[in-house]
Parts: C-alpha cells; structure tokens; sequence
C-alpha cells in the first residue's frame, strides 16, 4: 500500500483518540486540530456524497455495464434464482422504479423503459435506525456503509428499506454455482462474504478512499461521460451539483423523508 | 419444586417424550439450516421475514396477556382469579421462550446475536423488544415461583414481590406495544405504517391469549385434580368476547381508511390478502378462513346462552385462536412485504423444514409449559389434600 510511515502514525493515532474518547477527548487535547487532521484522510474529503443518474446518456448495454463493473469489483455472485438474489445495483423500469409517478398517458420513452438503481446513500436511513447492532450506519461523509463482520442477519433493514436496495446471503455466496460465477471471486482485494448476513452497495467506499471514482461511474464515464455523476453534495462547485443546476432531476420516494441521495435526470 | 416435574403419571410421560420427539425433529432441521444457510426457508429477498417472525409476533401477545389474569386479582382485587393467576405467569413464561426461539432461528448469523448487547443502538426497536421481552420473563417467573412457593408451605408469599407485580402489568402492555412498533415505524411498508398497530395487537392478544388459557384450563381440569374453577372460566370468557370484538373492530378500522381513501399504498396489501394481486393469491383462502372463524368466534362469544357453556366457549376459543393466529402469525408480516417497494408481488411460502423448525420451536414451548404447570397443578393438588 502506498502509505508513508508518517501518514500511518497520523492515522493510527488518530484512530487511537478516537477509541479512546472520541471527537470530544481530541477537541479538549488539541482544540480545532481535529477537522484540518481528518481532511488528510481522503474518504473523508466529501460530505455528502450523491449520485446523479443521466437517463438521458443511459441505454441498456450501458446500464449493464455498470452493473457488471460493480458486481465484479465487490464478488457479488450470480445465483441464478431469484429468491436469493443479490445485488447493488440493477435494472428496474419506470413504473416500478417510480410507482407513484406512472399514469397511463406516460409518454413510450419511459413505459417500461429501464432506470438504474442502487442504494440512495439517505441522509436519514431508516435502515440504520433500525439496525440493533450498528452493523449499518451513516458515515460522516454521507456513505451508508454496513460491516458484514457485525451484521447478525436479523434482516431488520430490508424491511426498513423503501427502497428495497438490500440483499441478504441466504445460502453461503462463496458456494455460488461454478458454471454461472467461472472466476468468482472476482476481485481477491475484497472480500467475500459468509453467509447470513446483508450487503448492499457502499458507494465504493474502498475506492473513494483511495481518490478512485465508484466502479459503476467509471464504466458508465469510459463509454458515456457524465452518464453517472458522482461527487460532494455539499460542494456547490462539484460536478453533481453543477448536473443538479443544469437539469431538472427526481428521486424514488422522496415523500418518506429518507432523504435519497441518488437523484435522476429523465 | 422442581421434584414436582420429574414425579408423574405414564400418560404425563408420554406426552413429555412426544414433545422431546418433536423438539428433536426441530432441531436437526435446524441443523440442516445452521449448515446450509436460510435458503432452505420460503424468505427471499422480497418477502424477507416469514413464518419464524410471524409466530414471535403471535407468542409475544400469548405473553402479554398473561396480565388479564394478573390485572383483575392483583389490581381489582377480584379473587376468583388468584386460582389460575400462576397459569397465565407460566403461560408467558412459556411464550418468551418460543419468542426468543423464533428469533433465534431466524438470524442469519446466531453466533454473533450479543452483538445486540454489546453494540446496542438505542435507536433500535429490536434492541428495545430483546430488553423487554427478557425483563418480563425474568419478572413472571420470579414472581411465579415465589407465589407458588409460599402457596405450597402454605404462607404469604414476601412483600417484595408485590413491586415485582405492579410493575409486570404496564410491562405486559409494553411488550406488545414495543413488539408493534417494530412494524409500526418504516417508511414505505403501508400495510404495517398505522397508529393504530400497537393497539390492534393488544386487542388480539387479549382474546388469543386468554382463548388459549381457557382451553389450557379444561385440559388441567379435564386431565388432573385441580379444577381451575367454573367462576374462572366464565370470566375468562368475557374477557375474550369483549377483546375478540374489539379486535375485529380495530380491523374494519384499517379497511376504512384504506378503501374509504382509495390511496392504492394503502390498499395494495390488504387486495392481495383477500382478493390477490396482479393475478397472486396463495393467502387468499387463509384470510378468507381466518375471516370466517373471526365470525363463528364473534358469535358464539356474544350470544350469553353460548359463551356460558364450556364445551362450546372452548370451540369459540379454538375459532379465536385460529382466526387471530392467520391474521396475526402469518397475514400480517407477509401482507407488509407484498407488495415490495417496487409494487411487485412475489409471494412467500414456508418450507418443509420451515415448518418443522417452527413444530420444534411450539415443542420446547409447550414442553417448557408442561414442566411449569405439572409443578403447579402437584402443589395446588398437595394443598387441596393437607
């Protein structure tokens, strides 16, 4: 890893504070030297992080594309039966996508035509409320992030979720079937998971972290440009701000007060 | 008075070992789970929780309503009831377990569950029902065993007690209240988002619970010398009217506000529960069954030259039992994942080795009651004789 051994004394103190008193204990040693030390770290250089999804430059060999760089980066299996599917980010059509919003005059350009979907990154996630264990919870940056080593796979999330963003390993995903996973795991940097327990898109945080855009977006922009938008939504200056100024855009269920982060431009 | 337990009659025998049989079966499926995973049950990714959480939901109301034995006697100081107030402790005895069971079960990852106690999230509603829950159980069998002792060396039970009494009953509101808002409180499950869950809850549980204690109590009178009492039963009775009705009214509470609006969200679920949806119906005869029960039961239980009559008050209780544990143990956690946030139906339906598990779970329940109420039903006999 391209870390230096100042940087790593840096963190590994950090994270000692932290254990040991948290953001309070630093402030009273070191007032006002705990936000200019944090923003060393990279994941914590956005606040907000969100998604814009350009339907305008998505088709579906593209949709696809995302969602084959995503699901091979992070060894989300193939199954092949719905009932244990999982996946981060997929295909679903406009109607079911935005159930609120169909009638039957919609114009041909979006009856039955396919939105892409991934987890919302809420900035109140009802999810994380709801987790017994913090096993799920919101990162300072805005990423909803879950630990698969906590999770006791009470399932409390998926019904938490409006969203219907999270999967469950029903089965054990490292058993998944030879013929429909050749060379899983894909990625040896990251791990697999055992069964029982949730997963669900992370925003990539393991490539945020290292100053990389998330897998998808980076399919999507090798093809398309600014087809994914992804940045700071705290930063009036970034692209996904810039995108939101330029076009009207629309979020799933916005009414629920969950606050998705991952807005549509249709 | 545990010596109670392991003294009794080859008819007390058998039935022991009938349970141990099933609690084996239940367990060896449960291995058969333990090693390949929840995948062996009918869950999926839409429709995530199933037969497992719908039978904590059922039994945490059987548990609550031990409190309509406990109310009365301690709190309206009507003495009829001090007879059976320690069958309707060990009754939620019983039922924290097979709650905790069934929750149990059903975690993807059980090595792992003291994460619960270890990083609690206060936010959490499951953090606050796994406290609840164990605090009422601990309280009914302390305060059981202790009363029940006394009764035995044929003294008062202590003072002391007494706090644990008073603070068991708004405890047993709790249990369900805290239970229902497990459901009560996501965004986006229309069928489970209503004020009015945690009271439908009670409702339900005020006449399952009793229902079940009253047929409880013909089988104690019908099979050993401790007669719960006439008196006791006839009471009971009325509680499980008033309850059932109040029940079924909190229900039609529900379809008015969904069909009266016409919010679809809000339809969807119960459309699919009784009528089907986008052509799915697989609950459809059992809401359908559950519905008429409801109906038998509502009869038989209001019309007086009915309810007073035990053989038919039990076929009322049996009615009451099976419409509310439909309603309750199954439609109500099915119908709030379908439709799924997608407003797609997939449907959901137990396995094989689901069901075992579950049979295993009722087997440790009832085996656990059985122990509790032979102690009983020998102490009370014992004092009966002296």
């Amino acid at each position: 890893m391209g870390m230096d051994r100042r940087k790593f004394l840096k963190i590994a103190g950090l994270s000692a504070m932290m254990g040991l008193g948290g953001k309070a204990a630093f402030e009273l040693l070191a007032p006002g030297e705990l936000e200019a030390s944090l923003k060393d770290l990279p994941l914590t250089e956005g606040r907000k992080w969100g998604m814009v999804v350009d339907m305008t430059k998505m088709d579906e060999a593209l949709m696809d594309k995302c969602i084959e760089a995503c699901h091979r980066v992070h060894n989300v299996p193939n199954l092949g039966n719905p009932k244990e599917e999982i996946k981060w980010i997929w295909k679903e059509t406009y109607e079911h996508t935005f159930p609120g919003q169909h009638h039957e005059y919609v114009s041909e350009q979006y009856h039955g035509r396919n939105f892409l979907l991934l987890c919302n990154h809420c900035t109140n996630p009802p999810c994380c409320r709801v987790c017994p264990t913090k096993a799920t919870w919101k990162r300072e940056d805005g990423v909803v992030m879950m630990d698969q080593h906590r999770c006791i796979g009470c399932r409390f999330c998926m019904a938490a979720c409006p969203y219907g963003v999270r999967s469950f390993n029903w089965g054990d995903p490292r058993k998944a079937p030879k013929e429909l996973n050749p060379n899983f795991p894909t990625n040896l940097e990251y791990p697999t998971r055992s069964k029982g327990v949730v997963e669900k898109c992370n925003f990539c945080a393991e490539r945020i972290a290292k100053g990389q855009l998330p897998a998808c977006v980076e399919a999507a922009n090798a093809v398309k440009p600014h087809a994914l938008v992804f940045g700071d939504l705290d930063d009036p200056t970034s692209d996904v701000r810039k995108s939101l100024h330029e076009s009207y855009t629309i979020r799933r269920k916005p009414e629920l007060g969950s606050g998705p982060n991952v807005y549509y431009i249709i | 008075m545990l010596d109670k337990a392991i003294k009794g009659s080859p008819q007390y025998w058998s039935w022991v070992v009938f349970l141990l049989a099933l609690m084996g079966v239940g367990f060896g499926c449960y291995l058969y789970q333990w090693f390949e995973g929840l995948r062996i049950t009918g869950m999926s990714r839409d429709v995530s929780w199933g037969f497992y959480i719908g039978q904590l939901t059922y039994f945490v109301g059987v548990a609550a309503s031990g409190v309509m034995v406990v109310l009365p006697y301690y709190i309206h100081d009507y003495k009829a009831f001090g007879r059976i107030t320690i069958l309707g402790e060990f009754l939620a005895v019983a039922s924290i377990v097979m709650c905790g069971l069934f929750v149990m079960v059903d975690l993807g990852n059980l090595p792992r569950m003291l994460n619960i106690m270890i990083y609690p999230n206060p936010s959490s509603i499951l953090f606050w029902d796994m406290i609840v829950l164990n605090v009422y159980m601990l309280l009914n069998l302390v305060i059981g065993w202790n009363v029940l002792s006394a009764e035995r060396k044929g003294v008062a039970y202590q003072k002391w007690v007494n706090v644990l009494i008073y603070i068991s009953i708004p405890w047993a509101f709790s249990i369900h209240t805290v239970t229902a808002f497990l459901y009560a409180g996501l965004p986006g499950r229309h069928y489970w988002l209503t004020a009015i869950m945690a009271a439908r809850f009670l409702s339900s549980a005020f006449c399952s619970g009793p229902a079940l204690l009253i047929l409880l109590a013909l089988i104690v009178k019908r099979f050993t010398r401790f007669d719960p009492g006439k008196e006791q039963i006839r009471t009971l009775g009325s509680i499980v009217a008033y309850a059932m009705i109040i029940n079924v009214f909190f229900f039609l509470l529900e379809m008015f506000t969904a069909f009266y609006s016409q919010i679809p969200g809000h339809m969807h679920s119960i459309q699919y529960l009784f009528k089907g949806l986008d052509g799915y119906d697989r609950l459809v005869p059992w809401m359908w069954t559950a519905a008429f029960f409801a109906l038998v039961a509502l009869v038989l239980l209001i019309v007086p030259a009915t309810r007073r009559r035990q053989g038919i008050l039990a076929v009322a209780c049996g009615a009451v039992i099976i419409s509310t544990w439909i309603d309750k143990g199954f439609g109500l956690v099915i119908g709030g994942f379908v439709p799924n946030p997608f407003e797609r139906v997939f449907e959901y339906w137990p396995t094989v080795p689901e069901i075992f598990i579950s049979v295993g779970v009722w087997a440790t329940g009832f085996f656990i009651l059985t122990v509790l109420y032979k102690i009983v039903v020998s102490v009370k006999e014992e004092a009966a004789v002296s």
